[in-house]
C-alpha cells in the first residue's frame, strides 16, 4: 500500500465530497463552456477594439505606440459627430413610432382576442420569415422611381410625374427600420399586457375608475418592462445598422454604421473604425441609461 | 372584464389591426409577385405570368451553393448554441449561484451591442491572431448572438417545470444521466425544438456578421446582397425568396400541428 496514493485518493474524496455538495461550483461548471465562449468570443475581441482604437493605421500596418489621434481626429472633423447624432434621430424616431404602432396591436391581441391567439402571433411574424435583405429591398420597390406608391397614384390621376423625393432620404430609411423591426416591438409589449392580472382591472372599475383611467393608472404602468423591452431591442440595433441607409438612404440617409463599415472597407483605417464604434456604443450605453433612469422616475411618479 | 362595451370601440380596433397589417404585409406581398412577372425589371406595370425565374433559380449554381452555405452554418451553429443554452439555463434555474444577474447580463451582450460592432471586434481580433476567414469563423459569430436566445428561450421552458419531478426521479433511484433522459429532457424537448428553430432562423438571415467575417465563400444574405447590385439577377433571388417563405410555412405549420397533437395526447394519457 502506498501511503501517499491512499493520501491522494482521500484527498480527491474531499474535493468530490466539497464539489457535489456546493451547489454554486456545481452550477459554474455546468455554465462554464457558455461562459468561456462568451468570454473567449465577446470579452476578448471588444478588448482587442478598445486596444486598436490607441493605435494609428499606416498602409496596410498598425503603428502599434498608445495615441489619442483617433479620438482627437473623432472630435476635431465634426462630420463624423453629425453623423452620430444624426443616427440617434433617426433611431428614436423610429423607436418612437414602432413602439406606439405596436402597442395597440399588441393591447388588441392580449386583450380582444379571445382564442387562437397563438395564430395571431403567428400572423403577424410571417412577413418577417423573409429575408431582412428582400424586406429592405421590399421598400425600395414601395417608394421608387416606377414603384407601387407612384404607380398607384399616377393611376388614380392623382400625379403626372412620379415623385422622386419617396426614395434616398432619412424619412425612408425610418419608414423601412419601423417596418423591420415591428415583430420586436410587439412580441415583448404583447407579453407584459398578457401576464397582467385581469382581476387589478376589475378592481380598478370597480372601484370607481373609468376605462381609460384604467388604462393610464393600471395597465399602461404594469405593461412598462415591456415597452422598455421593446423600445431598447430597436434602438439599440437600429442605430448601428447600415444595410437600410445603404439601400434606401441615398447620401442624405448615411448613418454611423456606414461611416464604421467604410473605415474596415474603402478608406481602410480600422483604428480610426474602432475609435469610432467606441464612441458610439459608449454614447448608446448613455442614452440607454439615462432612458432607463428616466422611465424608472416615471413610474414612481405615476405609482 | 366588462362584456358591455361601445360597439364603435371593439370596431376601432379591429380596424387598426387590419391597416396595421396590411401595413407589416404589403410590402413583402410584392416580392413574390415579381418572381412571376415576365419582365427582368422589379418596376411597375406588371409584363404577365412566367415561371423562367424559377427555372434560373434552379440553374444557378451560385446561389444553390450559397443556399447550401446557409444551411451548413445554421445548422451547425442551431445545434451548438442549443447545447451551450441549455447547459446556462440548466445553471441559473437549478442552482444558486452567487452573482447569477452579472453573468446573465453578461452572456446577454450580444443582445444589446449593434451587430457591427460584435462584427469589426471579431474581424480584428481574427486577423490579429491569424486565424483565415472562412465560413466556420461565420458560424462562431452566429453561435455568440444565438446563444442568448436559445438560453432565453430554455430558460423559460425550465421555469415552467416542477423540480419535484427531477427530484422524485433521483429519490426513486434513477442516475442523473437517466433522470435527465428520461424525466427533463421530454419535459424541456419543446422547448429545444423551439430554439433549434429559433437560432437556425437568426443564422440563415444573419447577414452583418457573415459580411465581415467570411472569405469566398457566401451565404445566402451575401448572395442576396451582392446581387442587389446587378438588377438581372433579382428576379431569381425573388423566387427562391418566395420558395424559402413557402417551406419555412409549411414547416412551422407542421410542427405546429405536431406540438398541438402532443398537447392532446398527454392531456388524453392524463385521464
Amino acid at each position: 500500500m502506498n501511503p501517499s496514493a491512499s493520501h491522494q485518493s482521500s484527498v480527491g474524496l474531499a474535493i468530490r465530497k466539497r464539489f457535489l455538495s456546493s451547489e454554486p461550483l456545481r452550477g459554474y461548471s455546468l455554465l462554464s463552456p457558455t461562459l468561456l465562449t462568451m468570454l473567449f468570443g465577446l470579452a476578448m475581441p471588444l478588448l482587442v477594439l478598445f486596444g486598436l482604437s490607441f493605435w494609428l493605421q499606416d498602409y496596410v500596418d498598425f503603428i502599434k505606440t498608445f495615441s489619442l489621434q483617433n479620438y482627437s481626429d473623432f472630435f476635431a472633423k465634426p462630420i463624423y459627430g453629425a453623423i452620430l447624432m444624426k443616427s440617434i434621430r433617426i433611431s428614436g424616431m423610429v423607436t418612437l413610432v414602432t413602439v406606439l404602432l405596436a402597442y395597440p396591436m399588441a393591447y388588441f391581441i392580449a386583450f380582444r382576442i379571445k382564442s387562437n391567439k397563438l395564430v395571431w402571433l403567428i400572423l403577424i411574424t410571417v412577413p418577417f420569415w423573409t429575408s431582412y435583405l428582400l424586406r429592405v429591398f421590399a421598400w425600395k420597390l414601395m417608394l421608387g422611381y416606377n414603384g407601387v406608391v407612384n404607380s398607384g397614384l399616377k393611376s388614380l390621376g392623382l400625379i403626372s410625374e412620379p415623385l422622386e423625393f419617396l426614395l434616398y432620404n432619412p424619412t425612408a430609411v425610418a419608414i423601412t427600420l419601423a417596418h423591420a423591426w415591428a415583430a420586436f416591438a410587439i412580441l415583448p409589449i404583447y407579453v407584459s399586457l398578457e401576464k397582467i392580472d385581469r382581476s387589478l382591472l376589475e378592481a380598478a372599475r370597480d372601484l370607481g375608475e373609468n376605462a381609460f383611467m384604467t388604462f393610464i393608472r393600471v395597465t399602461l404602468p404594469l405593461s412598462m418592462p415591456g415597452v422598455i423591452a421593446a423600445s431598447l431591442l430597436v434602438f439599440i440595433p437600429t442605430v448601428g445598422d447600415y444595410v437600410t441607409p445603404s439601400l434606401v438612404g441615398g447620401p442624405s440617409g448615411i448613418m454611423i454604421g456606414n461611416i464604421i463599415q467604410s473605415m474596415f472597407g474603402k478608406a481602410f483605417n480600422w483604428p480610426l473604425g474602432a475609435a469610432i464604434s467606441v464612441v458610439s456604443m459608449l454614447t448608446v450605453t448613455a442614452i440607454v441609461c439615462l432612458f432607463l433612469w428616466g422611465t424608472h422616475r416615471l413610474r414612481r411618479a405615476v405609482a | 372584464m366588462s362584456k358591455r362595451r361601445p360597439w364603435w370601440r371593439a370596431d376601432a380596433f379591429t380596424i387598426y389591426a387590419v391597416i396595421y397589417l396590411t401595413f407589416i404585409y404589403l410590402p413583402v406581398l410584392f416580392l413574390p409577385l415579381f418572381s412571376f412577372n415576365n419582365s427582368k425589371y422589379i418596376a411597375f406595370p406588371l409584363k404577365g405570368f412566367t415561371l423562367k425565374w424559377y427555372e434560373q433559380m434552379i440553374n444557378s449554381p451560385d446561389m444553390l451553393e450559397a443556399l447550401l452555405n446557409s444551411v451548413k452554418v445554421g445548422i451547425t451553429v442551431a445545434i451548438l448554441s442549443t447545447i451551450l443554452g441549455l447547459l446556462a439555463a440548466k445553471a441559473v434555474t437549478r442552482y444558486r449561484l452567487p452573482g447569477r444577474g452579472p453573468v446573465m447580463g453578461f452572456i446577454m451582450v450580444p443582445l444589446v451591442i449593434p451587430e457591427i460592432i460584435l462584427a469589426i471586434s471579431l474581424l480584428i481580433l481574427i486577423t490579429q491572431v491569424d486565424i483565415p476567414l472562412s465560413l466556420w469563423t461565420v458560424g462562431f459569430s452566429h453561435m455568440l448572438l444565438c446563444t442568448p436566445f436559445a438560453m432565453l428561450v430554455l430558460i423559460s421552458r425550465m421555469e415552467g417545470f416542477d423540480k419535484s419531478l427531477e427530484e422524485a426521479a433521483l429519490d426513486l433511484g434513477e442516475s442523473a444521466w437517466m433522470t435527465f433522459w428520461r424525466v427533463t429532457f421530454p419535459i424541456v424537448l419543446p422547448g429545444i425544438v423551439a430554439s433549434l428553430l429559433l437560432t437556425f432562423t437568426i443564422s440563415f438571415d444573419e447577414f452583418v456578421l457573415a459580411f465581415f467575417l467570411t472569405s469566398t465563400d457566401p451565404t445566402l444574405p451575401i448572395y442576396i446582397w451582392s446581387s442587389l447590385r446587378f438588377p438581372t439577377k433579382i428576379p431569381a433571388v425573388l423566387a427562391l425568396g418566395a420558395t424559402i417563405f413557402v417551406l419555412s410555412f409549411v414547416v412551422v405549420s407542421f410542427s405546429e400541428w405536431f406540438r398541438r397533437r402532443g398537447v392532446k395526447l398527454e392531456s388524453s394519457s392524463g385521464i
